[in-house]
């Protein structure tokens, strides 16, 4: 069982990586961070469930508490870049470099 | 021998109790005069010459006192202060040498301060000239009554001091304010001598005192003749001796009063104070480091002499009889307690008789628009009598004339010196025959003769507040020798200071074949100067000269050998520096700061701004982590 928790964890990993770095809609990169941190969830929670203890949930618990924070910043920050700049491109804010 | 160093007990009373107020009170006058500033302007001068005047009172009492006690008790401590916590005790020595130097160094200092007042009338800064004649008073007796090395050199720095502001007194004329750093420098060598003598001195006997030294068992080795040497070589600073004589050519820039005070009567003699002062410990008859002082003092009189018959400026040419006047003292000094005996006598006689043509030059060229070439000179003599008469008094002292001052001196130094090295006495006696030539050219050039005036000279006698000390300090040139060397008055009243027997008289022959050599070769050399400048006419401008002259002129080629020796090896080596610290050590930290520079700017460009960017290096650096921890967990 926990061979294959963790190999769809795996799989989920690797979609939100490939989605963050292909995608530049800035909605959609943010969906696929919060791809990758359920995905950890998911392996954290196995773990969990293989040697019995408590420990892996609740980290689960704080990462969703996490998430659910970092989803609010984010997106206030996602339409508020939207409405200066007329676009939810993750390439189009870049500004802050050399 | 006697230890002359036995200090007799407790601390002195009465005046001599007091003989701080000797270094003091100058002190205090040249602290008022510096510190007031402008507004002791117009009573300055009068300040200046009181406190001279009070200190040389103090002096002649102490004397008074000395000479009421027993001579074996006429060595007073005088302690003062604790100056460096169990090393050096600061205090007063007060015994027959130091007193001796106090009453010149206040006598003559005296004078030639109220001599200032005169000279120095239509000078605005004539308050900070008063200033600084009484810190080089105060430091002078502080050098000279100190009882111990630290003292002493406090004192010796002051003066130097001192010497340099007041060389460089017309700091405006660039050839003053170069001759007053020459002099600091020049100087600077031999305290780095007397500096370094004393720290060995430390070391070995672990005092510093006379006193102290004098309790020590000396023995004559490599150490004590090396620290002999290294006093030697700052007397040879401070007395223009060579080979550190070439500041004192230069430092007649200074007012005429400054050569006369510092740089002929008083601080010159300090090196002669210190070989003597020193002489029962580091310079015993028969010793290395006294047969250097006798050769150095031998070569310093012919060198001098040499310097003085091509001068044709009048201070100069005097500057030169200085140097040679000390070669002499410097040579007697070599020879154990007889040698210190004329010694002193001869700083003392020449103290008066120099101090007296300084000041006598310096009234001649007050009378000549401050015109210094003896060659615009000629036939002064009926035009200021009081001037030519004193000078003429001071020449026939210096050059040695029967009965005179410098007669009795000199000769005794000579005939001490044939006794122990006849080389070395005859060459001063050689010595003597220039002395004779080069003064009586100086006379004739100056005072007979046809005149050579400028067209707007109109020479006249100086006011009477200049003449009177020119007086006074001839009658000291005319009298002076026969009251000290006459009987060994001086020799026995020094005895017990510089540690000779107290049972014994120096002979004095007038009539022994070196004391009618010298007579009969100066006497040949005041002919030649007769034939010379005297008969023959005085050309206005310069000859060219012989090869010798030209030699005599460039003052022994000192300054060329001090610049290729010194100076141009010191400026390659500043170049070489400054090459060294432009593109070595420059170029490293440069370098080092534009590699970092450089890389730096090309780094940057990693911050594209480009937010997937940045996701990537995160996935690889997370995938790199991992990996190693992967590794890591293996091994």
């Amino acid at each position: 069982m926990t061979t294959e928790y963790l190999v769809l964890s795996a799989i989920l990993f690797v979609i939100g990586a490939v989605g963050v770095l292909i995608r530049r809609n800035a909605i959609v990169v943010f969906m696929c961070v919060e791809l990758m941190l359920n995905a950890c969830n998911l392996a954290f929670v196995t773990f969990a469930r293989q040697w019995g203890n408590l420990d892996g949930q609740i980290i689960a618990f704080f990462v969703m508490v996490v998430a659910a924070a970092e989803v609010v910043i984010g997106l206030a920050i996602i339409v508020t870049i939207f409405r200066t700049r007329r676009s939810a491109s993750v390439d189009d804010a870049n500004l802050l470099k050399y | 021998m006697e230890n002359p160093a036995q200090i007799l007990g407790n601390t002195a009373g009465g005046v001599i109790g007091f003989s701080w107020l000797m270094i003091a009170l100058p002190l205090v006058g040249a602290a008022i005069l510096l510190i007031g500033g402008r507004r002791t302007n117009k009573w300055g001068h009068l300040l200046g010459v009181a406190m001279s005047l009070g200190a040389f009172v103090v002096a002649v009492l102490a004397l008074v006192q000395l000479l009421g006690l027993d001579p074996e008790q006429r060595r007073q401590a005088v302690h003062l202060y604790e100056f460096i916590p169990g090393m050096v005790d600061m205090g007063l020595l007060v015994d027959q040498l130091s007193i001796s130097f106090a009453l010149l160094i206040t006598g003559v200092g005296s004078l030639i301060h109220i001599y200032s007042i005169g000279y120095m009338s239509h000078d605005p800064e004539r308050r900070r000239f008063f200033a600084y004649l009484n810190l080089f008073v105060a430091a002078m007796l502080l050098l000279v009554l100190a009882d111990n090395y630290v003292g002493l050199f406090i004192g010796w720095e002051g003066v130097g001091l001192a010497s340099y502001l007041l060389i460089g007194f017309w700091y405006f004329k660039p050839s003053a304010a170069v001759a007053a750093k020459k002099a600091f420098i020049v100087n600077r060598v031999g305290d780095f001598g007397l500096l370094v003598g004393m720290f060995v001195m430390w070391t070995t006997f672990g005092t510093l005192s006379f006193a102290g030294l004098g309790d020590a068992t000396i023995e004559q080795n490599g150490t004590v003749t090396a620290i002999g040497l290294l006093l030697l070589l700052g007397a040879c600073g401070k007395s223009a001796q060579l080979p550190l004589q070439s500041w004192l050519l230069d430092a007649m820039e200074g007012p005429t009063p400054v050569s006369a005070l510092i740089h002929a009567a008083t601080m010159v003699t300090a090196g002669v104070y210190l070989v003597v002062r020193s002489g029962a410990f580091f310079f015993p008859l028969g010793s290395t480091a006294a047969l250097v002082a006798g050769i150095v003092g031998t070569a310093t009189l012919l060198a001098g002499a040499i310097i003085g018959c091509a001068k044709d400026d009048i201070k100069k040419g005097l500057a030169g009889s200085t140097m040679s006047q000390i070669g002499y003292m410097m040579l007697g000094a070599a020879f154990g307690p007889v040698g210190y005996a004329f010694a002193i006598g001869h700083l003392i006689t020449h103290g008066f008789f120099k101090a007296d043509m300084f000041l006598g030059a310096g009234s001649v060229m007050h009378a000549m628009n401050d015109e210094v070439d003896m060659r615009k000179y000629g036939g002064l003599f009926s035009k200021m009598k009081v001037t030519a008469i004193t000078f003429i008094i001071g020449y026939l002292a210096i050059i040695g004339f029967p009965l005179l001052s410098g007669y009795f001196t000199k000769d005794g130094i000579i005939e001490t010196a044939i006794e122990h090295n006849p080389v070395m006495g005859w060459l001063a006696v050689a010595g003597a025959g220039l002395t004779g030539f080069y003064m009586s050219r100086m006379i004739f050039m100056t005072f007979f003769g046809k005149a050579r005036w400028d067209k707007d000279a109109h020479p006249h006698e100086s006011p009477a507040v200049m003449t009177v000390p020119l007086i006074i300090l001839s009658i000291g040139a005319i009298g002076l020798g026969a009251f000290l060397v006459l009987g060994g008055r001086l020799y026995q009243w020094l005895a017990p200071a510089v540690g000779g027997a107290r049972d014994f008289v120096p002979a004095f022959h007038p009539f022994s074949v070196p004391g009618l050599s010298t007579l009969a070769l100066v006497a040949v050399g005041v002919v030649i100067a007769w034939f010379k400048y005297g008969k023959a006419e005085v050309p206005v401008t310069a000859p060219r000269g012989s090869f010798l002259t030209t030699f005599a002129r460039r003052d022994l080629y000192g300054d060329a050998l001090n610049e290729s020796l010194f100076m141009r090896p010191g400026q390659w080596l500043t170049r070489l520096a400054v090459f060294f610290d432009n593109r070595g050590i420059d170029g490293l930290v440069n370098g080092l700061a534009a590699t970092i520079g450089g890389s730096s700017g090309r780094l940057r460009r990693v911050q594209t701004g480009f937010a997937r960017t940045y996701a990537l290096s995160i996935l690889f650096g997370a995938a790199l982590l991992t990996g190693a921890l992967l590794l890591v967990g293996n091994l």
